[in-house]
């Protein structure tokens, strides 16, 4: 499936809305109740945001096959569309650039122009904060446990092992948002046919 | 009138920015945190692009919308996070509450500053010294104020009744209901736990806005089912008597 292809399922999916403000304060709200429960150990914040993105990216990887009705990816570059252009789309409303492939064709990144979840944020100004604090971590969670649980809904097949992690942020002082994703290995011994 | 201390503490730092809710983490007063530099040049690094808050203009996200699915799982997330930490139900709500408290001080500097914006334009009449002052003085104001923009805000329509206790022992009492609140929307709360309403996070966010106002209040939210509505929920509002004794003064001093 062609990226523009991907992209128009991201703008027609429809789905149901609340006002945005509410949901980037609520996630606030999570973040700033994480970083007081263990006492501005950002370190253990970055785990347990990650952790909580995987425990929604199991559940929400379903709805997004549902809502969105797209097939089975055939490599990882597919995949990297299918994430950029049609989930983070249907639910964070942006489209992030897939960019910076590996020549393995398995890692890659995406840069966020925009990101709903750092709206009204800035990082408290304690000296550590920018360099441990990864605020918007939950979206590295959301895919490694959406990716692993595509296997349960039918079209497709394979299951997917993978790391996100930030290596940039604007909040940080980064001129850029950049998340590195990289394909650590498919589950199943069935390897989708891969082209290149 | 004395605003409480959870007010006091959230001031120092709520001056910095609007909305940042990452300050939150330090709105508790038994954790002291270093107060930020009085001087305006922080020491943070912003990106050469000009990508910082400061110049984002406020209302960009006014009418921006994003999936309500995102906001549920986020949300389940914070209720199940937060249940792991506690023993009971009213631990749970208390928790949730506190969560919902800091949003309700910035979402009311939020409304202030759209509600001035707007009729400062709608009305130039207006011409000597613009921006009236909207602030409610009186318990009324305030309670339309949450019943209407803040609910607007919020869930894009008006919370559902306003009511005043009309027992005589609680003058103090008043009531907000949603018949259908948002929040609740993808809860299923198990029998075991049916006195559990997750709204306290909203009543939290209630509690701030009357805070930060300076009407000192207990804001708790109540399950109140009909058969129609079967989530409809009721926001108890329990103000201070130091509020009640101004009330009163105000209301003999004509004010409004």
């Amino acid at each position: 499936m062609s990226a523009t292809k991907a992209s128009r399922i991201g703008e027609e999916t429809r789905i149901d809305k609340v006002n945005a403000e509410l949901v980037t304060l609520t996630y606030g709200t999570i973040v700033a109740q994480l970083c007081q429960d263990y006492d501005n150990d950002y370190q253990e914040v970055n785990k347990q945001l990650e952790k909580m993105g995987y425990n929604i990216g199991m559940r929400l990887i379903e709805d997004f096959l549902a809502k969105s009705g797209v097939g089975r990816c055939a490599n990882f570059r597919e995949t990297a569309d299918m994430i950029a252009k049609v989930g983070f789309k249907i639910f964070l409303n942006v489209a992030p650039t897939v960019t910076n492939w590996a020549s393995d064709n398995n890692q890659f990144s995406l840069i966020f122009e925009d990101n709903p979840l750092a709206d009204f944020v800035e990082l408290p100004d304690d000296g550590r904060a920018q360099d441990e604090l990864w605020f918007s971590n939950i979206l590295c969670g959301v895919l490694r446990g959406a990716l692993e649980m595509v296997n349960f809904a039918s079209p497709f097949p394979v299951q997917m092992q993978i790391e996100a992690h930030f290596v940039s942020d604007v909040l940080r002082g980064d001129d850029t948002t950049e998340m590195r994703v990289s394909l650590v290995r498919y589950i199943e011994d069935e390897m989708p046919p891969e082209e290149e | 009138m004395a605003a409480p201390p959870r007010h006091v503490s959230m001031l120092s730092i709520s001056n910095s920015n609007t909305g940042a809710p990452q300050s939150a983490s330090s709105d508790k007063p038994q954790t002291p945190q270093p107060s930020p530099s009085p001087q305006p040049t922080s020491g943070l690094r912003v990106p050469s692009n000009r990508k910082t808050i400061y110049d984002r203009h406020l209302n960009r996200s006014r009418n921006a919308e994003l999936s309500r699915a995102s906001f549920a799982y986020l949300f389940a997330e914070m209720v199940t996070y937060a249940q792991r930490r506690v023993t009971g139900i009213q631990d749970l709500e208390k928790r949730l509450n506190e969560q919902g408290y800091p949003l309700g001080l910035r979402l009311l500097d939020l409304l202030f500053y759209r509600s001035t914006s707007t009729s400062s334009s709608a009305l130039s009449s207006s011409s000597t010294s613009s921006s009236p002052p909207n602030r409610p003085l009186r318990i009324l104001p305030l309670l339309h104020l949450i019943h209407g923009p803040l609910w607007r805000l919020l869930f894009q329509r008006s919370a559902d009744a306003l009511e005043h206790s009309v027992s005589p022992d609680t003058p103090n009492e008043y009531m907000i209901t949603d018949n259908d609140p948002l929040v609740n929307t993808y809860i299923s709360v198990p029998r075991e736990m049916n006195m559990l309403n997750c709204a306290a996070f909203i009543a939290g966010i209630i509690e701030g806005v009357c805070d930060g106002c300076g009407f000192e209040a207990k804001v708790s939210a109540h399950n109140q089912p009909t058969e129609m509505w079967p989530s409809r929920t009721v926001f108890l509002l329990r103000f201070g008597d130091s509020v009640m004794e101004r009330e009163k003064v105000l209301e003999r001093n004509g004010v409004k």
